[in-house]
Protein backbone atom coordinates (compact mmCIF):
# COMPACT_ATOMS: atom_id res chain seq x y z
CA UNK A 1 0.00 0.00 0.00
CA UNK A 2 1.32 3.65 -1.32
CA UNK A 3 -0.23 4.99 1.91
CA UNK A 4 2.17 4.85 4.72
CA UNK A 5 4.51 6.78 2.37
CA UNK A 6 2.41 9.18 0.87
CA UNK A 7 0.90 10.61 3.77
CA UNK A 8 4.76 12.00 5.72
CA UNK A 9 4.14 14.96 6.38
CA UNK A 10 6.42 17.46 4.28
CA UNK A 11 9.48 17.32 5.49
CA UNK A 12 11.89 20.83 5.51
CA UNK A 13 14.48 18.96 3.55
CA UNK A 14 16.07 19.88 0.13
CA UNK A 15 17.55 16.57 -0.38
CA UNK A 16 16.41 15.69 -4.34
CA UNK A 17 16.86 11.73 -3.58
CA UNK A 18 13.66 12.51 -0.10
CA UNK A 19 12.06 14.71 -2.67
CA UNK A 20 12.20 11.81 -5.46
CA UNK A 21 10.41 9.28 -2.80
CA UNK A 22 7.90 11.77 -1.62
CA UNK A 23 6.81 12.33 -5.22
CA UNK A 24 6.53 8.51 -6.04
CA UNK A 25 4.56 8.36 -2.72
CA UNK A 26 2.28 11.15 -3.81
CA UNK A 27 1.82 9.91 -7.24
CA UNK A 28 1.40 6.54 -6.13
CA UNK A 29 -1.45 7.73 -3.68
CA UNK A 30 -3.24 9.70 -6.28
CA UNK A 31 -3.15 6.38 -8.88
CA UNK A 32 -4.59 4.62 -5.69
CA UNK A 33 -7.07 7.05 -5.48
CA UNK A 34 -6.10 8.18 -1.91
CA UNK A 35 -6.94 11.51 -0.45
CA UNK A 36 -4.56 13.94 -0.36
CA UNK A 37 -4.34 15.87 2.82
CA UNK A 38 -3.00 19.45 4.04
CA UNK A 39 0.10 18.00 6.33
CA UNK A 40 0.89 15.11 3.45
CA UNK A 41 3.65 16.38 1.00
CA UNK A 42 2.58 17.72 -2.87
CA UNK A 43 3.98 19.10 -5.60
CA UNK A 44 4.02 22.86 -5.90
CA UNK A 45 2.74 22.57 -9.39
CA UNK A 46 0.17 20.27 -7.86
CA UNK A 47 -0.38 23.04 -5.15
CA UNK A 48 -0.81 26.02 -7.02
CA UNK A 49 -3.34 24.12 -9.56
CA UNK A 50 -5.87 23.82 -6.29
CA UNK A 51 -5.06 26.85 -4.87
CA UNK A 52 -5.81 28.53 -8.29
CA UNK A 53 -8.67 26.19 -9.04
CA UNK A 54 -10.37 26.63 -5.65
CA UNK A 55 -10.00 30.50 -5.77
CA UNK A 56 -11.53 30.87 -8.53
CA UNK A 57 -14.92 28.62 -7.84
CA UNK A 58 -14.45 30.74 -4.49
CA UNK A 59 -14.66 34.08 -6.41
CA UNK A 60 -17.28 32.46 -8.31
CA UNK A 61 -19.66 32.30 -5.56
CA UNK A 62 -19.14 35.59 -4.38
CA UNK A 63 -19.76 37.03 -7.50
CA UNK A 64 -22.32 34.99 -8.46
CA UNK A 65 -24.04 36.22 -5.75
CA UNK A 66 -24.42 39.85 -7.68
CA UNK A 67 -27.12 38.75 -10.40
CA UNK A 68 -29.38 36.92 -8.04
CA UNK A 69 -29.47 39.58 -5.84
CA UNK A 70 -30.05 42.06 -8.11
CA UNK A 71 -33.85 40.49 -7.62
CA UNK A 72 -34.36 39.71 -3.95
CA UNK A 73 -35.60 43.26 -3.56
CA UNK A 74 -38.34 42.70 -6.73
CA UNK A 75 -38.96 38.80 -6.07
CA UNK A 76 -43.28 38.73 -7.06
CA UNK A 77 -44.08 36.83 -3.87
CA UNK A 78 -43.02 36.44 -0.90
CA UNK A 79 -42.30 32.28 -0.88
CA UNK A 80 -40.04 33.30 -3.49
CA UNK A 81 -38.52 35.32 -1.94
CA UNK A 82 -37.33 33.63 0.97
CA UNK A 83 -36.04 31.42 -1.56
CA UNK A 84 -33.95 33.44 -3.33
CA UNK A 85 -32.82 34.58 -0.52
CA UNK A 86 -31.62 31.45 0.91
CA UNK A 87 -30.11 30.79 -2.24
CA UNK A 88 -27.77 33.98 -2.18
CA UNK A 89 -27.23 33.14 1.47
CA UNK A 90 -26.01 29.65 0.33
CA UNK A 91 -23.74 31.00 -2.42
CA UNK A 92 -22.06 32.99 0.40
CA UNK A 93 -21.99 30.27 2.59
CA UNK A 94 -20.15 28.33 -0.41
CA UNK A 95 -17.57 30.93 -0.87
CA UNK A 96 -16.63 30.80 3.02
CA UNK A 97 -16.29 26.76 2.47
CA UNK A 98 -14.21 27.20 -0.80
CA UNK A 99 -12.02 29.86 0.76
CA UNK A 100 -11.15 27.79 3.90
CA UNK A 101 -10.22 24.75 1.60
CA UNK A 102 -7.53 26.68 0.13
CA UNK A 103 -6.26 28.53 3.18
CA UNK A 104 -5.68 24.95 4.30
CA UNK A 105 -2.63 24.93 1.56
CA UNK A 106 -1.54 28.26 3.32
CA UNK A 107 -3.20 31.16 1.47
CA UNK A 108 -5.19 33.66 2.97
CA UNK A 109 -8.89 34.53 2.06
CA UNK A 110 -7.37 38.56 2.29
CA UNK A 111 -4.69 36.97 -0.13
CA UNK A 112 -7.49 35.21 -2.76
CA UNK A 113 -9.84 37.99 -2.23
CA UNK A 114 -6.69 41.18 -3.35
CA UNK A 115 -5.96 39.05 -6.27
CA UNK A 116 -9.44 38.88 -7.51
CA UNK A 117 -10.33 42.81 -6.69
CA UNK A 118 -7.15 43.35 -8.73
CA UNK A 119 -8.29 41.67 -11.65
CA UNK A 120 -5.30 38.59 -11.37
CA UNK A 121 -7.28 35.83 -10.46
CA UNK A 122 -10.78 35.05 -12.42
CA UNK A 123 -14.25 34.52 -11.71
CA UNK A 124 -16.74 32.37 -13.75
CA UNK A 125 -17.54 34.33 -16.74
CA UNK A 126 -20.85 33.14 -16.60
CA UNK A 127 -21.85 36.14 -13.80
CA UNK A 128 -20.83 38.89 -16.44
CA UNK A 129 -24.11 38.70 -18.03
CA UNK A 130 -27.25 40.80 -16.39
CA UNK A 131 -30.43 39.43 -15.09
CA UNK A 132 -32.97 41.42 -16.98
CA UNK A 133 -35.99 39.84 -16.19
CA UNK A 134 -37.26 37.97 -12.94
CA UNK A 135 -37.17 34.23 -14.77
CA UNK A 136 -33.50 35.07 -15.04
CA UNK A 137 -33.27 33.80 -11.33
CA UNK A 138 -35.00 30.68 -12.61
CA UNK A 139 -33.30 30.33 -15.56
CA UNK A 140 -29.91 30.94 -13.44
CA UNK A 141 -30.85 27.90 -11.25
CA UNK A 142 -32.38 25.52 -14.26
CA UNK A 143 -28.93 26.00 -16.55
CA UNK A 144 -26.32 27.69 -14.38
CA UNK A 145 -26.20 25.74 -11.31
CA UNK A 146 -27.19 22.56 -13.29
CA UNK A 147 -24.17 23.18 -15.10
CA UNK A 148 -22.07 24.07 -12.31
CA UNK A 149 -23.39 20.75 -10.20
CA UNK A 150 -22.78 18.54 -13.67
CA UNK A 151 -19.26 20.41 -13.56
CA UNK A 152 -18.68 19.95 -9.64
CA UNK A 153 -20.39 16.25 -8.75
CA UNK A 154 -17.06 14.63 -9.86
CA UNK A 155 -14.69 17.38 -7.44
CA UNK A 156 -16.75 15.43 -4.94
CA UNK A 157 -13.75 12.91 -5.58
CA UNK A 158 -11.10 15.27 -6.02
CA UNK A 159 -7.73 13.75 -5.09
CA UNK A 160 -7.51 16.58 -2.47
CA UNK A 161 -9.64 15.86 0.50
CA UNK A 162 -10.62 19.39 2.06
CA UNK A 163 -11.53 20.81 -1.35
CA UNK A 164 -13.43 17.35 -1.77
CA UNK A 165 -15.63 17.45 1.21
CA UNK A 166 -16.19 20.98 0.53
CA UNK A 167 -17.58 20.06 -2.67
CA UNK A 168 -19.97 17.59 -1.22
CA UNK A 169 -21.35 19.95 1.03
CA UNK A 170 -21.63 22.41 -2.02
CA UNK A 171 -23.33 20.17 -4.53
CA UNK A 172 -25.78 18.83 -2.29
CA UNK A 173 -27.18 22.46 -1.90
CA UNK A 174 -26.48 23.45 -5.67
CA UNK A 175 -28.72 20.53 -6.29
CA UNK A 176 -31.44 22.67 -4.50
CA UNK A 177 -31.15 25.47 -6.68
CA UNK A 178 -31.41 23.39 -9.78
CA UNK A 179 -34.56 22.43 -8.57
CA UNK A 180 -36.05 25.81 -7.33
CA UNK A 181 -35.10 27.39 -10.59
CA UNK A 182 -36.78 24.83 -12.79
CA UNK A 183 -39.32 25.05 -10.44
CA UNK A 184 -39.86 29.11 -10.67
CA UNK A 185 -39.41 27.78 -14.39
CA UNK A 186 -42.40 25.71 -14.80
CA UNK A 187 -44.72 28.14 -12.70
CA UNK A 188 -43.53 30.92 -15.43
CA UNK A 189 -44.33 28.48 -18.53
CA UNK A 190 -47.61 27.17 -17.25
CA UNK A 191 -48.40 30.93 -16.25
CA UNK A 192 -49.97 34.05 -18.07
CA UNK A 193 -48.52 34.74 -21.98
CA UNK A 194 -46.42 37.56 -20.37
CA UNK A 195 -44.60 35.14 -18.01
CA UNK A 196 -44.15 32.06 -20.68
CA UNK A 197 -42.55 34.94 -22.78
CA UNK A 198 -40.27 36.34 -19.64
CA UNK A 199 -39.27 32.41 -19.20
CA UNK A 200 -38.49 31.63 -22.74
CA UNK A 201 -36.54 34.86 -23.31
CA UNK A 202 -34.08 34.20 -20.20
CA UNK A 203 -33.42 30.40 -21.44
CA UNK A 204 -32.64 31.95 -24.73
CA UNK A 205 -30.28 34.60 -23.26
CA UNK A 206 -28.74 31.70 -20.83
CA UNK A 207 -28.33 28.64 -22.73
CA UNK A 208 -25.16 29.32 -24.92
CA UNK A 209 -23.36 31.04 -21.68
CA UNK A 210 -24.22 28.04 -19.52
CA UNK A 211 -22.75 25.67 -22.30
CA UNK A 212 -19.16 27.85 -21.97
CA UNK A 213 -18.89 27.19 -18.41
CA UNK A 214 -17.11 23.99 -19.14
CA UNK A 215 -14.68 25.48 -20.81
CA UNK A 216 -13.33 25.38 -24.14
CA UNK A 217 -12.96 22.24 -26.15
CA UNK A 218 -10.79 19.63 -24.98
CA UNK A 219 -7.96 20.25 -27.86
CA UNK A 220 -8.25 24.12 -26.53
CA UNK A 221 -7.92 23.15 -22.72
CA UNK A 222 -4.64 24.64 -21.64
CA UNK A 223 -4.60 22.67 -17.89
CA UNK A 224 -6.75 19.43 -18.46
CA UNK A 225 -4.37 16.94 -19.24
CA UNK A 226 -2.22 17.48 -16.11
CA UNK A 227 -5.42 17.83 -14.28
CA UNK A 228 -6.27 14.30 -15.17
CA UNK A 229 -3.64 12.75 -14.06
CA UNK A 230 -3.73 14.94 -10.51
CA UNK A 231 -7.53 13.38 -10.31
CA UNK A 232 -8.07 17.18 -9.46
CA UNK A 233 -10.49 16.82 -12.88
CA UNK A 234 -12.32 13.52 -13.51
CA UNK A 235 -14.19 14.41 -17.20
CA UNK A 236 -13.03 16.28 -20.16
CA UNK A 237 -14.76 19.79 -20.79
CA UNK A 238 -16.46 18.19 -23.85
CA UNK A 239 -17.69 14.97 -22.01
CA UNK A 240 -19.17 17.39 -19.33
CA UNK A 241 -20.54 19.66 -21.75
CA UNK A 242 -22.37 16.81 -23.50
CA UNK A 243 -23.61 15.50 -20.79
CA UNK A 244 -25.44 18.66 -19.34
CA UNK A 245 -27.15 19.44 -22.94
CA UNK A 246 -28.16 15.68 -22.09
CA UNK A 247 -29.96 16.39 -18.83
CA UNK A 248 -31.04 19.79 -20.10
CA UNK A 249 -33.23 18.81 -23.50
CA UNK A 250 -35.82 16.75 -21.87
CA UNK A 251 -36.06 19.04 -19.13
CA UNK A 252 -36.88 21.93 -21.31
CA UNK A 253 -39.82 19.92 -23.03
CA UNK A 254 -41.46 19.81 -19.73
CA UNK A 255 -41.11 22.90 -19.08
CA UNK A 256 -42.75 23.63 -22.35
CA UNK A 257 -39.74 25.86 -23.65
CA UNK A 258 -37.55 25.66 -26.61
CA UNK A 259 -33.75 25.77 -26.21
CA UNK A 260 -31.80 28.12 -28.97
CA UNK A 261 -30.45 25.88 -31.26
CA UNK A 262 -31.80 24.31 -34.52
CA UNK A 263 -29.10 21.77 -34.72
CA UNK A 264 -30.09 20.47 -31.36
CA UNK A 265 -31.27 17.12 -31.99
CA UNK A 266 -31.11 12.70 -30.72
CA UNK A 267 -28.17 11.38 -32.76
CA UNK A 268 -29.20 7.54 -32.68
CA UNK A 269 -25.70 5.82 -33.34
CA UNK A 270 -23.88 8.29 -31.03
CA UNK A 271 -26.52 8.32 -28.07
CA UNK A 272 -26.37 11.82 -27.72
CA UNK A 273 -27.83 14.82 -28.68
CA UNK A 274 -26.26 16.54 -30.90
CA UNK A 275 -25.76 20.21 -30.98
CA UNK A 276 -24.52 23.71 -33.02
CA UNK A 277 -20.98 25.14 -32.80
CA UNK A 278 -20.72 27.16 -29.41
CA UNK A 279 -19.34 31.07 -30.39
CA UNK A 280 -16.06 30.89 -28.97
CA UNK A 281 -15.20 34.32 -29.43
CA UNK A 282 -17.77 35.73 -27.52
CA UNK A 283 -16.24 33.34 -24.85
CA UNK A 284 -12.92 34.84 -25.37
CA UNK A 285 -13.79 38.43 -25.01
CA UNK A 286 -16.01 38.04 -21.71
CA UNK A 287 -13.26 36.00 -20.46
CA UNK A 288 -10.80 39.11 -21.21
CA UNK A 289 -13.03 41.56 -19.64
CA UNK A 290 -15.97 42.81 -22.10
CA UNK A 291 -18.96 40.99 -21.19
CA UNK A 292 -21.98 43.15 -20.56
CA UNK A 293 -21.42 43.15 -16.59
CA UNK A 294 -17.79 42.61 -16.29
CA UNK A 295 -16.99 46.27 -15.21
CA UNK A 296 -19.54 46.06 -13.32
CA UNK A 297 -19.43 42.96 -10.93
CA UNK A 298 -15.86 43.48 -10.22
CA UNK A 299 -16.47 47.37 -9.31
CA UNK A 300 -19.24 46.15 -7.17
CA UNK A 301 -17.15 43.99 -5.40
CA UNK A 302 -14.51 46.06 -4.87
CA UNK A 303 -16.23 48.81 -3.18
CA UNK A 304 -18.18 46.40 -0.74
CA UNK A 305 -14.89 45.07 0.19
CA UNK A 306 -13.37 49.11 0.42
CA UNK A 307 -16.70 50.43 1.96
CA UNK A 308 -16.17 47.70 4.56
CA UNK A 309 -12.75 48.18 5.31
CA UNK A 310 -13.43 50.44 8.91
CA UNK A 311 -15.77 47.65 9.74
CA UNK A 312 -13.21 45.03 10.09
CA UNK A 313 -10.79 46.96 11.15
CA UNK A 314 -13.16 48.05 13.79
CA UNK A 315 -13.82 44.48 14.62
CA UNK A 316 -9.98 43.75 14.19
CA UNK A 317 -9.54 46.61 16.93
CA UNK A 318 -12.10 45.63 19.34
CA UNK A 319 -10.70 41.78 19.11
CA UNK A 320 -7.29 42.58 19.73
CA UNK A 321 -8.18 44.54 22.89
CA UNK A 322 -10.23 41.91 24.19
CA UNK A 323 -8.88 38.83 23.29
CA UNK A 324 -6.95 38.73 26.87
CA UNK A 325 -10.68 39.33 28.51
CA UNK A 326 -13.52 36.60 29.10
CA UNK A 327 -16.40 39.15 28.17
CA UNK A 328 -17.97 36.41 26.22
CA UNK A 329 -17.34 38.82 22.67
CA UNK A 330 -16.96 36.41 19.50
CA UNK A 331 -15.21 36.75 16.53
CA UNK A 332 -16.84 38.74 13.53
CA UNK A 333 -16.22 35.40 11.71
CA UNK A 334 -18.37 33.28 14.75
CA UNK A 335 -21.52 35.18 13.87
CA UNK A 336 -22.38 33.72 10.75
CA UNK A 337 -24.52 31.15 12.12
CA UNK A 338 -26.21 28.96 9.36
CA UNK A 339 -29.35 29.30 9.11
CA UNK A 340 -31.53 26.56 10.75
CA UNK B 1 -58.23 30.53 25.91
CA UNK B 2 -58.44 30.99 22.65
CA UNK B 3 -58.40 34.49 21.56
CA UNK B 4 -59.29 35.87 17.85
CA UNK B 5 -56.50 37.40 16.58
CA UNK B 6 -56.34 40.95 16.29
CA UNK B 7 -55.46 41.94 12.33
CA UNK B 8 -54.23 45.17 13.65
CA UNK B 9 -51.51 43.34 15.57
CA UNK B 10 -51.00 41.12 12.89
CA UNK B 11 -50.56 43.40 10.57
CA UNK B 12 -48.26 45.81 13.22
CA UNK B 13 -45.94 42.71 13.71
CA UNK B 14 -46.34 41.40 10.32
CA UNK B 15 -44.97 44.23 8.58
CA UNK B 16 -42.33 45.36 11.46
CA UNK B 17 -40.59 42.11 10.00
CA UNK B 18 -41.72 42.13 6.63
CA UNK B 19 -40.27 45.67 5.98
CA UNK B 20 -36.97 44.80 8.20
CA UNK B 21 -36.39 41.98 6.17
CA UNK B 22 -36.58 43.49 3.12
CA UNK B 23 -33.72 46.48 4.25
CA UNK B 24 -31.91 43.72 5.23
CA UNK B 25 -32.16 41.88 2.23
CA UNK B 26 -30.59 44.81 0.60
CA UNK B 27 -27.58 44.21 2.10
CA UNK B 28 -26.89 41.38 -0.07
CA UNK B 29 -23.70 41.46 -1.98
CA UNK B 30 -22.44 45.01 -0.49
CA UNK B 31 -21.62 43.27 3.53
CA UNK B 32 -18.63 44.22 4.47
CA UNK B 33 -16.88 40.80 4.98
CA UNK B 34 -18.53 37.45 3.60
CA UNK B 35 -20.06 36.18 7.12
CA UNK B 36 -22.18 39.04 7.64
CA UNK B 37 -23.65 38.01 4.02
CA UNK B 38 -24.27 35.06 5.91
CA UNK B 39 -25.59 36.48 9.02
CA UNK B 40 -27.49 39.55 7.86
CA UNK B 41 -29.46 37.11 5.37
CA UNK B 42 -30.31 34.79 8.12
CA UNK B 43 -31.56 37.76 9.87
CA UNK B 44 -33.74 38.43 7.02
CA UNK B 45 -34.66 35.27 6.60
CA UNK B 46 -36.01 34.79 9.83
CA UNK B 47 -37.65 37.66 9.82
CA UNK B 48 -39.39 36.92 6.45
CA UNK B 49 -40.58 33.69 8.34
CA UNK B 50 -41.97 35.62 11.10
CA UNK B 51 -43.88 38.25 8.43
CA UNK B 52 -45.51 35.07 7.23
CA UNK B 53 -46.72 33.74 9.63
CA UNK B 54 -48.56 36.93 11.01
CA UNK B 55 -49.47 38.10 7.59
CA UNK B 56 -51.10 34.48 6.73
CA UNK B 57 -53.09 35.58 9.86
CA UNK B 58 -54.58 38.71 8.94
CA UNK B 59 -55.15 37.87 5.15
CA UNK B 60 -52.94 36.50 1.62
CA UNK B 61 -49.59 37.11 2.62
CA UNK B 62 -48.95 38.39 -0.82
CA UNK B 63 -52.34 40.63 -1.28
CA UNK B 64 -51.18 42.09 2.10
CA UNK B 65 -47.50 42.56 0.83
CA UNK B 66 -47.60 43.59 -2.74
CA UNK B 67 -51.06 45.44 -2.89
CA UNK B 68 -51.01 47.58 -0.36
CA UNK B 69 -50.31 51.18 -0.51
CA UNK B 70 -48.16 52.85 1.68
CA UNK B 71 -50.86 53.94 3.99
CA UNK B 72 -51.64 50.53 4.77
CA UNK B 73 -48.72 49.85 6.37
CA UNK B 74 -48.74 49.21 10.14
CA UNK B 75 -44.73 49.21 10.77
CA UNK B 76 -42.61 50.86 12.85
CA UNK B 77 -40.84 53.92 11.42
CA UNK B 78 -37.45 52.47 12.47
CA UNK B 79 -37.64 49.75 10.70
CA UNK B 80 -37.88 51.15 7.22
CA UNK B 81 -34.59 53.63 7.83
CA UNK B 82 -32.57 52.96 5.13
CA UNK B 83 -29.37 51.11 5.87
CA UNK B 84 -27.29 53.73 5.92
CA UNK B 85 -23.65 52.39 6.36
CA UNK B 86 -22.59 49.06 8.74
CA UNK B 87 -23.42 51.28 11.63
CA UNK B 88 -26.45 52.20 10.82
CA UNK B 89 -27.76 49.07 9.84
CA UNK B 90 -26.53 47.68 13.27
CA UNK B 91 -27.77 50.69 15.43
CA UNK B 92 -31.52 49.55 13.80
CA UNK B 93 -30.67 45.85 14.67
CA UNK B 94 -29.83 47.02 18.15
CA UNK B 95 -32.96 48.66 18.93
CA UNK B 96 -35.28 47.02 16.94
CA UNK B 97 -33.92 43.33 18.05
CA UNK B 98 -33.80 44.33 21.87
CA UNK B 99 -37.65 45.86 22.01
CA UNK B 100 -38.79 42.81 19.25
CA UNK B 101 -36.71 40.20 21.96
CA UNK B 102 -38.61 41.88 25.10
CA UNK B 103 -42.27 41.80 23.11
CA UNK B 104 -41.62 37.93 21.52
CA UNK B 105 -40.89 37.07 25.51
CA UNK B 106 -43.94 38.76 26.88
CA UNK B 107 -46.20 37.47 24.14
CA UNK B 108 -45.04 33.45 24.98
CA UNK B 109 -45.72 34.10 28.29
CA UNK B 110 -49.22 34.71 27.91
CA UNK B 111 -51.89 32.32 26.56
CA UNK B 112 -53.25 34.87 24.12
CA UNK B 113 -52.83 34.65 19.84
CA UNK B 114 -49.82 34.90 19.69
CA UNK B 115 -48.19 32.85 22.26
CA UNK B 116 -47.52 30.00 19.70
CA UNK B 117 -45.36 32.20 16.86
CA UNK B 118 -43.84 34.07 19.73
CA UNK B 119 -42.22 31.61 21.64
CA UNK B 120 -40.67 30.37 18.02
CA UNK B 121 -39.51 33.37 17.20
CA UNK B 122 -37.84 34.44 20.55
CA UNK B 123 -35.00 31.87 20.44
CA UNK B 124 -34.42 33.46 16.58
CA UNK B 125 -35.01 36.67 17.78
CA UNK B 126 -32.10 36.36 20.75
CA UNK B 127 -29.68 35.19 18.14
CA UNK B 128 -30.67 38.80 16.22
CA UNK B 129 -29.87 40.46 20.16
CA UNK B 130 -26.68 38.83 20.43
CA UNK B 131 -25.66 39.63 16.78
CA UNK B 132 -26.90 43.66 17.10
CA UNK B 133 -25.10 43.85 20.35
CA UNK B 134 -21.51 41.80 19.35
CA UNK B 135 -21.42 44.62 16.58
CA UNK B 136 -22.32 47.42 18.64
CA UNK B 137 -19.52 46.59 21.18
CA UNK B 138 -17.03 45.99 18.22
CA UNK B 139 -17.92 49.37 16.24
CA UNK B 140 -18.27 51.63 19.69
CA UNK B 141 -15.00 50.07 21.20
CA UNK B 142 -13.27 49.67 18.21
CA UNK B 143 -11.23 52.10 15.99
CA UNK B 144 -12.23 55.94 16.15
CA UNK B 145 -13.56 55.87 12.70
CA UNK B 146 -15.81 52.50 14.05
CA UNK B 147 -16.79 54.58 17.24
CA UNK B 148 -17.64 57.96 15.46
CA UNK B 149 -19.85 56.38 13.01
CA UNK B 150 -21.10 53.99 15.72
CA UNK B 151 -22.71 57.41 17.98
CA UNK B 152 -23.92 58.87 15.27
CA UNK B 153 -25.50 56.46 14.14
CA UNK B 154 -26.67 55.78 17.69
CA UNK B 155 -28.20 58.82 18.01
CA UNK B 156 -29.81 59.61 14.00
CA UNK B 157 -32.19 56.37 14.89
CA UNK B 158 -32.76 57.75 18.23
CA UNK B 159 -36.13 59.37 18.06
CA UNK B 160 -37.21 56.41 16.20
CA UNK B 161 -37.54 54.23 19.49
CA UNK B 162 -40.15 56.11 21.36
CA UNK B 163 -42.85 54.49 18.93
CA UNK B 164 -42.14 51.01 19.94
CA UNK B 165 -44.11 51.40 23.24
CA UNK B 166 -47.09 53.03 22.21
CA UNK B 167 -50.27 50.80 22.62
CA UNK B 168 -51.55 48.42 19.60
CA UNK B 169 -54.80 46.79 19.36
CA UNK B 170 -54.59 43.43 20.51
CA UNK B 171 -51.21 43.06 21.68
CA UNK B 172 -51.80 42.43 25.31
CA UNK B 173 -48.29 43.12 26.94
CA UNK B 174 -46.88 45.55 29.78
CA UNK B 175 -45.91 48.13 27.33
CA UNK B 176 -44.10 50.14 30.45
CA UNK B 177 -42.22 47.35 31.69
CA UNK B 178 -40.92 46.67 28.29
CA UNK B 179 -39.72 49.89 27.65
CA UNK B 180 -37.90 50.05 31.23
CA UNK B 181 -36.41 46.79 30.54
CA UNK B 182 -35.21 48.26 26.99
CA UNK B 183 -33.90 51.36 28.18
CA UNK B 184 -31.56 49.31 30.66
CA UNK B 185 -30.75 46.89 28.50
CA UNK B 186 -29.69 49.03 25.27
CA UNK B 187 -28.23 51.89 27.90
CA UNK B 188 -26.55 49.04 29.21
CA UNK B 189 -25.04 47.84 25.54
CA UNK B 190 -24.41 51.27 24.79
CA UNK B 191 -22.18 51.94 27.85
CA UNK B 192 -20.01 48.30 27.42
CA UNK B 193 -19.31 50.09 23.83
CA UNK B 194 -17.96 52.85 25.48
CA UNK B 195 -20.86 54.59 23.58
CA UNK B 196 -23.03 58.02 24.90
CA UNK B 197 -26.46 57.51 25.14
CA UNK B 198 -28.29 59.54 23.19
CA UNK B 199 -30.44 62.33 24.49
CA UNK B 200 -32.81 63.41 22.55
CA UNK B 201 -36.66 63.24 22.96
CA UNK B 202 -37.57 59.27 21.88
CA UNK B 203 -41.62 60.50 20.64
CA UNK B 204 -43.58 63.88 20.18
CA UNK B 205 -45.16 65.50 18.17
CA UNK B 206 -42.01 66.75 15.93
CA UNK B 207 -40.63 62.75 16.01
CA UNK B 208 -41.30 59.65 15.27
CA UNK B 209 -44.59 57.88 16.46
CA UNK B 210 -46.74 57.48 13.19
CA UNK B 211 -45.83 54.25 11.78
CA UNK B 212 -48.43 51.82 13.38
CA UNK B 213 -51.05 54.70 11.93
CA UNK B 214 -49.93 54.52 8.80
CA UNK B 215 -47.75 57.71 8.20
CA UNK B 216 -44.51 56.55 7.16
CA UNK B 217 -41.01 58.52 5.85
CA UNK B 218 -39.94 59.41 2.51
CA UNK B 219 -37.90 56.35 1.74
CA UNK B 220 -40.53 53.73 2.18
CA UNK B 221 -42.46 54.96 -0.57
CA UNK B 222 -39.75 54.08 -2.92
CA UNK B 223 -38.94 50.76 -0.97
CA UNK B 224 -42.69 49.73 -1.40
CA UNK B 225 -42.27 50.84 -4.93
CA UNK B 226 -39.21 48.56 -5.77
CA UNK B 227 -40.69 45.86 -3.86
CA UNK B 228 -44.25 45.75 -5.67
CA UNK B 229 -43.36 46.43 -8.90
CA UNK B 230 -43.29 43.04 -10.34
CA UNK B 231 -46.20 42.02 -8.57
CA UNK B 232 -48.43 44.43 -9.88
CA UNK B 233 -47.40 44.50 -13.21
CA UNK B 234 -48.91 41.02 -13.65
CA UNK B 235 -52.21 41.69 -12.13
CA UNK B 236 -53.40 38.22 -11.03
CA UNK B 237 -50.24 35.67 -11.97
CA UNK B 238 -49.04 33.33 -9.82
CA UNK B 239 -45.30 32.80 -9.32
FE1 LIG C 1 -22.74 27.82 -5.06
FE1 LIG D 1 -25.94 27.67 -6.35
Amino acid sequence: MATAAAHQAYGTTEDTADTGAYERAFDAAVAADERIEPRDWMPDAYRATLVRQMAQHAHSEIIGMQPEANWITRAPSLRRKAILMAKVQDEAGHGLYLYSAAETLGTSRDELLDKLHSGRQKYSSIFNYPTLTWADVGAIGWLVDGAAITNQVPLCRCSYGPYARAMVRICKEESFHQRQGYELLLALGRGTPEQHAMAQDAVNRWWWPSLMMFGPPDDESAHSAQSMTWKIKRHSNDELRQRFVDICVPQAESLGLTLPDPDLRWNEERGHYDFGPIDWTEFKEVLKGNGPCNEQRLTQRRRAHEEGAWVRESAAAYAARHTSRTDGASKPGETGATRA
Amino acid sequence: MTTTVSATAALALGDDALVLSHRLGEWAGHAPVLEEEVALANIALDLLGQARVLLSTAGDEDELAYLREERAFRNLQLVEQPNGDFAHTIARQLYFSTYQHLLYAGLAATDGPFADLAAKAVKEVAYHRDHAEQWTLRLGDGTETGHERMQRACTALWRFTGEMFQPVDGLDVDLAGMETAWLESVRAVLHRATLTVPEGPRTGAWSAGAGRQGVHTESFGRMLAEMQHLHRSHPGASW
